[in-house]
């Protein structure tokens, strides 16, 4: 059999860094072929390069045989080379068609567009509506538009970057339900992603990344997740753990919040009721989009609420701004990294400033203390490990996995009472991860409380004692997080959204 | 005191004319993600240069045709600093404004009370003969029923053509349109000089169609308006055609009131256009979050494209 794309020494290198370094590897049609790698190794540039957003410095490729030298995405779509991106390409206030009819060469009338969306998703069990804004789709609708704009070019190749990060299980489901039917009709994926065990099941080769190199080839069905962890990571990673302890007493508790979204394609809050106790880790699961952005608002005091709505040791604090609970103790680490949690082009002593002021004493009578500042900010770099040249280096220059464990650092420095984080390991390398994680269990193990919202599932399962979900705004009471199945937390999530059609077909 | 309904309503058009052009290509241009603050630079130098071009040369289409030219120099000035130098365009559109208005009046010297050529109408002046229709619909300038047919065109050319739903997906996220192969930079500068155009030509149509004088600062502001109309029209073609019209009407209405003589005060009557057209529109985009899924998200943001 002869390989649908074949890549030889494909190089590729940016000022200060080379992103791929003599990369060849092949993939045959119908496969499914895993891109394995931390981040910065190399992968999105590696499949830039096929989709044509990307040239080369070096290296062929070829596609059927033939010389496959892509000028622009427009022409690798011409070859039958499709790609579902991770973020940034839907338009929120278009409607589905008209983010398909824009992926599209050549798109048939809106009439006749609507009907074919209609065909390929019924086919292959993808419900969505032609008709409906994107703005207001939930996270795995929007991939579903990506997945059909694509299968409506009748790919040879589809490229998928990080497809699972955004769903829930029943819709991870759902998704290699209709990845392998386009396998088995010969159509070949290139799928990368973090997560190890989804790897496993789904495909039948991998070829893995660090540092731009090529390190291994593998077939996923016959390693352990922990083998190619360490063919990524080049070392192998501790589990974060923790002693046993008995919960403390109550620190936040959130009653009847509601609040309305700030943004036209926000979630509003419905009734969320809480509470988490002195060494306790609680976490809060969903997928993006389901009011995570406005519950971490609500808590931090970005919004405010009516007094009552949110306690601190018992105290009402729901009308106070984020600079009193700072005061008070409770800190919050937003999802963000730049922008929110940082201030991208400010330095990391200037970063520190913006929400240690307060706790750490860093000015007096109106002035900054700038060398208690830089203190500071070498501490949380020293005690989190943070690669930079140092202090004075702006917060835009930091790789994202950097710039997290500053950020989350730097709220854990300053010995908060109730830590509230979003997404904290969001894009962050499994090193990284592992050791922010730890920094989490640490700070509970000391008597704070920690209230961790994300979407990995699995992290959340590894750290929290109690979990419960947040979905449309609703936040699901609480169970204890040992013992969950993933089942049991999918239903939590409110399943998959819109699925009843397909099960009723199938 | 009587008020002449049918010269009023004829006022009413002319007055308009060119904030409506103006503020027609600038909506193009926000759409495409970008804000020109320079509309009344462009409209002063599209007013200078026609007005000297109709003098010179004495045909009134050459002149309407240099005043698109010169809206589109200075706007491709704003285009290049923007798109290729990544300068601010919050401050680049302020500087135009300055710009235009220095440059319109270094050319314009020796030119106020010169006269330029008489425009005819393109209608037979029977039809503006006709009661009350006639001078309504038939007795205009060209530029005109174009400048309406304009805001039929981009309103069309939005809504339904593959043209329009780029430039709109440009304006919403420039990434996510980099991302699937289009050229945002490009896109963007033809909107800019679209724009320009539409400026120019609003302002050579008060020189030479409506004041048909060249007086220092004749805009007065209705570049401003333009803006301003854009934003409160939610970005709708229609609604634009419509806050102009009523700016208009206003204004030519506040000048027969001054000529009556009624009991309010001038300086009020002066300001009643700027004053009802804003709250009027204001009233009519109030519903937030319906006005927000109009605007471009990516308006006024700096695109680089970083691979």
């Amino acid at each position: 059999m002869s390989a649908l794309l074949e890549i030889k020494g494909l190089t590729k290198a940016y000022p200060g860094v080379v992103a791929n370094d003599d990369v060849s590897f092949a993939i045959q049609p119908g496969e499914v072929h895993a891109l394995l790698g931390e981040n910065g190794a190399g992968k999105s540039t590696l499949v830039k390069m096929i989709y044509g957003l990307v040239r080369p410095d070096a290296g062929t490729m070829t596609l059927n045989g033939a010389d496959y030298t892509p000028s622009e995405p427009r022409a690798a779509r011409a070859s039958g080379v499709a790609m579902v991106f991770q973020h940034f390409s839907l338009f929120e206030a278009l409607s589905v068609a008209e983010n398909i009819a824009l992926g599209m060469e050549d798109p048939p009338k809106p009439r006749d567009l609507a009907q074919r969306i209609h065909d390929v998703s019924r086919t292959y069990g993808l419900p969505l509506d032609p008709a409906r804004l994107v703005g207001d789709l939930s996270a795995g609708e929007r991939q579903r538009v990506e997945i059909i704009r694509c299968l409506l070019q009748d790919p040879k190749l589809l490229i998928m970057d990080e497809p699972t990060s955004v769903l829930t299980p029943q819709e991870v489901e759902i998704l290699f339900h209709t990845l392998r039917k386009l396998s088995a009709e010969g159509t070949a994926i290139l799928y990368i992603s973090h997560k190890l065990e989804e790897i496993r099941t789904l495909c039948d080769a991998a070829t893995i990344l660090r540092l731009g190199k090529v390190v291994g080839e593998c077939t996923p069905r016959e390693v352990s997740a922990a083998q190619m962890a360490e063919m990524m990571v080049g070392k192998s990673l501790s589990q974060p753990a923790r002693d046993e302890a008995e919960p403390g007493e109550v620190l936040l508790t959130v009653a009847g919040l509601s609040m309305e979204p700030a943004s036209p394609f926000g979630t509003p809050l419905r009734h969320v009721g809480l509470e988490v106790r002195a060494g306790e880790v609680l976490g809060i699961g969903g997928v993006a989009g389901n009011g995570q952005d406005e519950l971490l608002a609500a808590l931090s005091g970005e919004r405010r609420s009516a007094p009552g709505a949110v306690e601190f040791k018992g105290a009402p604090i729901g009308d106070t701004g984020p600079e009193a609970r700072r005061k008070l103790g409770l800190l919050c680490a937003p999802e963000e990294r730049l922008g929110h949690a940082a201030a991208p082009d400010m330095s990391l002593t200037e970063n520190a400033v913006l929400t240690g002021r307060v706790r750490k004493g860093l000015d007096q009578n109106g002035f900054v203390g700038w060398g208690k500042a830089k203190g500071f900010a070498e501490e949380i770099i020293a005690r989190f490990d943070v690669r930079t040249p140092g202090p004075d280096v702006a917060a835009r220059a930091l790789s994202g996995g950097n710039l997290q464990k500053y950020v989350i650092g730097r709220e854990i420095l300053q010995d908060p009472d109730v830590l509230v984080v979003n997404q904290p390991t969001w894009g962050v390398d499994a090193s990284a991860a592992a050791a922010i994680r730890q920094a989490l269990l640490d700070l509970a193990q000391n008597g704070a409380a920690v209230i961790v919202i994300s979407q990995d599932l699995d992290e959340l399962l590894e750290i929290s004692d109690r979990f419960c979900a947040l979905n449309e705004g609703r936040l699901s009471a609480p169970r204890p997080a040992r013992g969950l199945s993933m089942e049991e937390i999918g239903l939590m999530l409110g399943g998959a959204h819109d699925m009843h059609e397909v099960e009723a077909a199938q | 005191m009587s008020i002449d309904l049918v010269a009023l309503t004829v006022a009413l058009i002319t007055v308009s004319t060119p904030v409506l052009l103006a503020a027609i290509g600038e909506l193009v241009v926000e759409k495409s993600g970008v804000l020109n603050l320079g509309v009344e630079g462009m409209m002063i130098t599209g007013a200078v240069v026609g007005f000297v071009t109709a003098v010179e040369t004495g045909s009134p289409t050459l002149a309407f045709l240099a005043g698109m030219g010169g809206g589109m120099a200075l706007s491709l000035i704003f285009a290049v600093l923007t798109q290729l130098l990544l300068s601010n365009q919050v401050a680049t559109g302020l500087a135009l404004t300055l710009f235009g208005l220095g440059l319109s009046a270094l050319l314009g010297v020796g030119y106020p009370g010169q006269t330029p050529p008489v425009v005819t109408d393109p209608f037979p002046a029977a039809l503006a003969e006709i009661l009350v229709v006639g001078p309504i619909l038939f007795g205009h300038s060209l530029v005109t029923y174009l400048s309406v047919l304009l805001v039929a065109a981009v309103w069309y050319v939005l809504a339904f053509t593959r043209t329009g739903l780029i430039l709109r997906a440009v304006g919403e996220s420039h990434e996510a349109a980099h991302a699937l192969g289009y050229k945002v930079v490009r896109i963007r500068i033809l909107a800019i000089l679209f724009g320009g155009a539409c400026a120019g030509l609003g302002g050579a149509f008060l020189s030479v169609v409506r004041v048909q004088n060249w007086i220092e600062g004749m805009t007065a502001g209705a570049g401003w308006i333009a803006l301003a109309l854009v934003v409160f029209a939610s970005w709708k073609p229609w609604r634009v055609l419509f806050g102009a019209y009523l700016f208009g009407g206003i204004a030519a209405l506040q000048l027969r009131l001054q000529a009556a003589e009624i009991g309010v005060p001038v300086a009020l009557l002066d300001a009643s256009p700027y004053l009802v057209t804003i709250i009027v529109l204001v009233l009519i985009s109030s519903d937030r979050s319906r006005a927000a899924l109009n605007a471009p998200a990516a308006l006024g943001r700096v695109f680089h494209a970083s691979s």
